[in-house]
C-alpha cells in the first residue's frame, strides 16, 4: 500500500487540500485542481514551461513533490497579474509580442519575475542567464527578451513617479 | 508520472539519521536529479528520506576559521550570498552558471557532491579550496577530504547510514586567485563538456600554492596533482604552464558523448588549464 496524506496547499492566496501520495508532483496536483495555466513540457527541468513562485523563488513545478509544497505560498501566472490588475511584465509581453503560441510564458513571465524581484535593472546578458532555463519554440527569444528590458524600464519609471 | 515510491518527512537531523540508520531509504534532496531519474527509470530506489525538513543543514557560515555549507543550502543561496565572491570567487562563479534558475532554487550542494556526476559544477571550485566534507550517522561524524570522498564513476565513500551535512574550508590567502571556467554547448542551463577550476597564491615571484581540478573529462572531478607538482615553488613561464597543462591532460580519461567527443575533451582540457593558470599566475603574481 502506497502511503497517500492530506496536503494543504496555499496557491494564489487560495487553501487548496489535496489527498496525494508522495510521488505526486506540484505540477500534476495543481493542474488537476484545475490550474491549467501551469503547463507541462518535458517533465525533467528542461523547459520550464511549469514554472511557479514558491514564496520569493522560482521553481519547475515538475521536479518538485506536492508534499514539498506544504506551508509555502504558490503564485501561478493567474496569481501574478490579472486582466484587471496585470503585472507589468504581462503588459510588457502583450506590447512586444513576446508571446506567440503561448505555452512558455506562464513559465517564462514567472522567470522574468523572479529575476526583476532579484535586480530590477538587468543588463541583456542576466535577461538571457535569468531565463535559461525556459525554452521557447515560437518567438526567436529576442521579443521575449525586449519586453523583460520594456517592463523594467516602466517600473523603474514607475517607481521614479512615486 | 513518477513511479510510486515512499517518503518520510523528519524535521530534525537525529530524526533523519535514525531514519538512514533503520534502513528507511536514500536522502531526498532538491530532487533535480533523483525525480528525471525516478522517471527516466535510472533510478530503482523506492524508498526516500527528505531532508527538506531539516532547515539546521541550510546554512552558510563564514569565520575566521573559513566557510561552513550546510549540505541542503541550495546553489541559488550560495550565487545570492555577498560574501561567496570573496570566500570562494570560483564557487560563486560555478554557482553563477548553475542549471537555470528554478533548479538553482532548489538543487542542493550536498546533492551536486553526493551524486558522484563528473560534471558536478560545484566540485572543481570545492577540490580546488581543498575543502573537508563532514558525514554523519547517527553514532556521530567525521570529516574527510573532498579529494578522497570519490571512489570511482558515481561512487564515493558514504557509507550506508551516512548523510553528508555539511562542506567546508580555511579562508583562501587574500592574494590568491581562485577561478572556474565552464565548457558547454550554449553558456546557459547546459551539461559541463569540460570544467576547470584553478587556485593558485605567489610569494617573493614563485608559485607558492597551486590546486588544478578538471570536471566531466574522467570517471570523477579530479585533482591534477603532477600538473601541481610541476608549478610549485617555481616562477611561472609560458613554456611551464604549457607543459603543466599538458601533464593535466595527460591524467584525464574522458569519454566520447552525445554532448563531445573525448578529443575535443582533452584538446579542451589543455587548453583552459592553460588559459587559467596564466590569468590566475598574473593575477597572484601581480599583488
Ligand atoms: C535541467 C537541469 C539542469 C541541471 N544543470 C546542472 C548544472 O549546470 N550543473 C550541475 O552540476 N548540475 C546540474 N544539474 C544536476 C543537479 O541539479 C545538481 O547536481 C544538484 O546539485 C543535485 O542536487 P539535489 O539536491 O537536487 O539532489 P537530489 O536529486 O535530491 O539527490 C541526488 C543524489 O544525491 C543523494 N544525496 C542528496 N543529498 C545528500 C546528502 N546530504 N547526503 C548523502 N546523499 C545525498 C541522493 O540520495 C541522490 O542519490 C541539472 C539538473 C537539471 C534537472
Ligand atoms: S515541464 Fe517542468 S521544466 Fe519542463
Ligand atoms: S510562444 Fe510558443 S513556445 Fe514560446
Amino acid at each position: 500500500m502506497i502511503q497517500e496524506k492530506i496536503v494543504t496547499l496555499h496557491v494564489n492566496g487560495k487553501e487548496v487540500k489535496i489527498i496525494a501520495p508522495a510521488h505526486r508532483t506540484l505540477l500534476e496536483a495543481l493542474r488537476h485542481e484545475g490550474f491549467v495555466e501551469i503547463k507541462c513540457g518535458c517533465e525533467k527541468g528542461d523547459c520550464g514551461a511549469c514554472a511557479v513562485m514558491m514564496d520569493d523563488r522560482p521553481v519547475d513545478s515538475c521536479l518538485t513533490l506536492a508534499w514539498h509544497a506544504e506551508g509555502c505560498e504558490v503564485t501561478t501566472i493567474k496569481g501574478l497579474g490579472t486582466p484587471e490588475k496585470p503585472d507589468p511584465l504581462q503588459l510588457a509581453f502583450i506590447e512586444t509580442g513576446g508571446a506567440q503560441c503561448g505555452y512558455c510564458t506562464p513559465g517564462m513571465i514567472t522567470a522574468a519575475r523572479a529575476l526583476l524581484n532579484d535586480n530590477p535593472n538587468p543588463s541583456l546578458a542576466e535577461i538571457k542567464r535569468g531565463l535559461s532555463g525556459n525554452l521557447c519554440r515560437c518567438t526567436g527569444y529576442t521579443r521575449i527578451f525586449e519586453a523583460v528590458q520594456l517592463a523594467a524600464r516602466n517600473m523603474r519609471e514607475e517607481r521614479e513617479e512615486v | 508520472m513518477l513511479p510510486p515510491f515512499e517518503l518520510s518527512q523528519p524535521t530534525t537531523l537525529p530524526e533523519a539519521l535514525s531514519a538512514l540508520a533503520a534502513g528507511d531509504g536514500q536522502p531526498y534532496a532538491g530532487g533535480t536529479i533523483l525525480v528525471p531519474d525516478l522517471r527516466g527509470g535510472r533510478e530503482k530506489c523506492r524508498r526516500f528520506i527528505s531532508l527538506a525538513g531539516l532547515e539546521e543543514l541550510r546554512f552558510i557560515g563564514h569565520d575566521d576559521e573559513g566557510t561552513t555549507l550546510g549540505a541542503c543550502t541550495t546553489i541559488a543561496d550560495i550565487a545570492k550570498d555577498p560574501e561567496m565572491a570573496i570566500a570562494a570567487p570560483a564557487l560563486a562563479a560555478a554557482a553563477d552558471v548553475f542549471a537555470g534558475a528554478m533548479v538553482r532554487s532548489v538543487a542542493t550542494i550536498g546533492g551536486n557532491i553526493c551524486c558522484g556526476s563528473p560534471s558536478a559544477d560545484m566540485v572543481p571550485a570545492l577540490l580546488t579550496l581543498g575543502a573537508e566534507v563532514t558525514l554523519s550517522n547517527s553514532e556521530g561524524k567525521r570529516k574527510i577530504p573532498l579529494s578522497a570522498f570519490y571512489a570511482d564513476y558515481k561512487k564515493s565513500v558514504l557509507k550506508p547510514g551516512e548523510l553528508l551535512t555539511a562542506v567546508s574550508w580555511k579562508p583562501l590567502r587574500q592574494s590568491a586567485s581562485h577561478l572556474f571556467f565552464k565548457l558547454a554547448r550554449r553558456k546557459g542551463d547546459a551539461i559541463t563538456v569540460t570544467g576547470v577550476s584553478v587556485m593558485m597564491a605567489a610569494n617573493d615571484g614563485k608559485c607558492s600554492k597551486v590546486r588544478i581540478a578538471l570536471g566531466s573529462v574522467a570517471p570523477t572531478v579530479f585533482r591534477a596533482s603532477q600538473a601541481e607538482d610541476m608549478l610549485r615553488g617555481r616562477a611561472l613561464t609560458a613554456e611551464l604552464i604549457e607543459k603543466a597543462a599538458k601533464a593535466a591532460a595527460d591524467q584525464c580519461s574522458p569519454i566520447d558523448d552525445s554532448r563531445a567527443s573525448a578529443a575535443y575533451r582533452l584538446q579542451t582540457a589543455q587548453a583552459l588549464v592553460r588559459r587559467q593558470l596564466t590569468q590566475a599566475w598574473h593575477q597572484a603574481s601581480s599583488v
